[in-house]
């Protein structure tokens, strides 16, 4: 993959700078012009932690500078996302807590839209903007794993065992969506889309990426993880009731069959085993647990709001 | 001493399913047997799933009615 395009003044001049292999000292986050131009620069600096750029020098993944401005960048993100939490009362069962944030979420539903309504283009643009998640599913909780208490560590890689496919590669859940795309005519291969998506999509992955890259916000990446998990299994059959409604192809609806089934299992794990026990041998961590659930939540109905078209202005 | 932890095969979900970890078979309500396909299993106690035996989150649905 090739660095994206830019959206604006920062992305511009950090993007020119990387290609050219010029150091980036001097260059401030705060002329920033846009959420586009922001979020477009910070998902590019997190891409060189995952799989880097054809026209980057890998060793600007750790780049004093970059991590000076992604920094910064991050701070800006991490307090709008926190500006629209409201924490509820700590009483009672922490595990009770994580299920109510998530039941109480008001959803604005993509997958109700593709299974009644969406025509076959609306469906291939969506699945192009969630090709940026779905081609590295699991990647960005994956930071997580040494980072955890034994109990945790084994729950989470108990659920990561059946993402990545049980250890056969046909079956990891990236690949599944990577011939799904195939199948429909879309373009496979890591990062294809990037240029097309929206903001919100962008927002999505780089809270994902933030959550897990930060070992101080395991709490809020394992909170969001469990949020992620307990709204999936249902609207997975919407979306391949959506699919196969229009005929889209088998190996695109099996990956959301898979879905159901899997998720149906992996939202219990989360919310039980997995945050459970980090909740109770780190409970100073449930309100940031409860914060990367609501955000989880929060995000997916932004980019809810552009596919039924009624965005939210002053995206962060 | 390091205490074990507790990790037992089955799990009951409060209003949800049961999940069973390994490697099991499964006989539904009409007698047919179904083998495991993955690390955890969970198996629908509502009796709404269209997966029978395992869960499809139905259970959700109907408790929120």
């Amino acid at each position: 993959m090739l660095i994206p395009k830019a959206r604006g003044d920062l992305s511009a001049e950090v993007f020119a700078r990387l290609v050219d292999d010029a150091d980036l000292a001097g260059v401030d986050a705060s002329t920033s012009e846009s959420p586009e131009d922001a979020h477009i620069a910070l998902w590019a600096m997190y891409e060189l932690h995952y799989r880097g750029f054809e026209n980057v020098d890998s060793r600007r993944e750790w780049d004093p500078d970059l991590i000076r401005l992604r920094r910064a960048l991050e701070d800006d993100f991490e307090a709008a996302l926190e500006s629209r939490f409201t924490p509820p009362a700590l009483v009672g069962d922490p595990v009770e807590l994580l299920w109510d944030v998530i039941d109480v979420h008001d959803r604005r539903s993509v997958a109700q839209f593709i299974q009644r309504r969406a025509d076959r283009s609306q469906v291939l643009e969506v699945l192009r903007h969630r090709s940026i998640y779905h081609l590295k599913e699991s990647d960005p909780v994956a930071w997580l794993v040494p980072r955890l208490s034994h109990r945790t560590q084994a729950a989470l890689m108990e659920l990561q065992f059946d993402e990545y496919g049980g250890g056969n590669p046909n079956r990891l859940h990236a690949h599944l969506f990577a011939e799904a795309l195939d199948e429909v005519g879309l373009r496979p291969e890591y990062g294809a889309y990037i240029d097309e998506v929206p903001v919100e999509i962008l927002q999505v992955n780089n809270a994902m990426s933030m959550f897990g890259l930060h070992r101080r916000l395991r709490g809020a990446a394992l909170g969001h993880l469990a949020a992620f998990e307990a709204t999936s299994s249902l609207p997975s059959r919407r979306m391949s009731q959506g699919l196969r409604r229009l005929g889209l192809g088998e190996r695109v609806a099996a990956y959301y069959d898979e879905h159901v089934e899997a998720d149906a299992v992996h939202e219990q794990l989360a919310t039980r085993t997995i945050c459970g026990a980090l909740m109770s041998e780190e409970p100073e961590l449930v309100p940031s647990v409860l914060f990367g659930a609501f955000t989880c939540l929060d995000l997916e109905d932004r980019y809810a709001g552009v596919v039924l078209g009624e965005r939210k202005t002053g995206a962060a | 001493m390091i205490e074990p932890h507790e990790h037992t095969e089955t799990m009951l979900c409060p209003g949800g399913p049961m999940l069973l970890r390994g490697d099991h078979v499964v006989i539904d309500d009409d007698g047919v047997a179904h083998r495991t396909r993955r690390p955890v299993s969970a198996v629908c106690r509502c009796g709404q799933s269209s997966l029978k035996p395992w869960c499809d989150g139905t259970h959700k649905v109907l408790s929120a009615d």
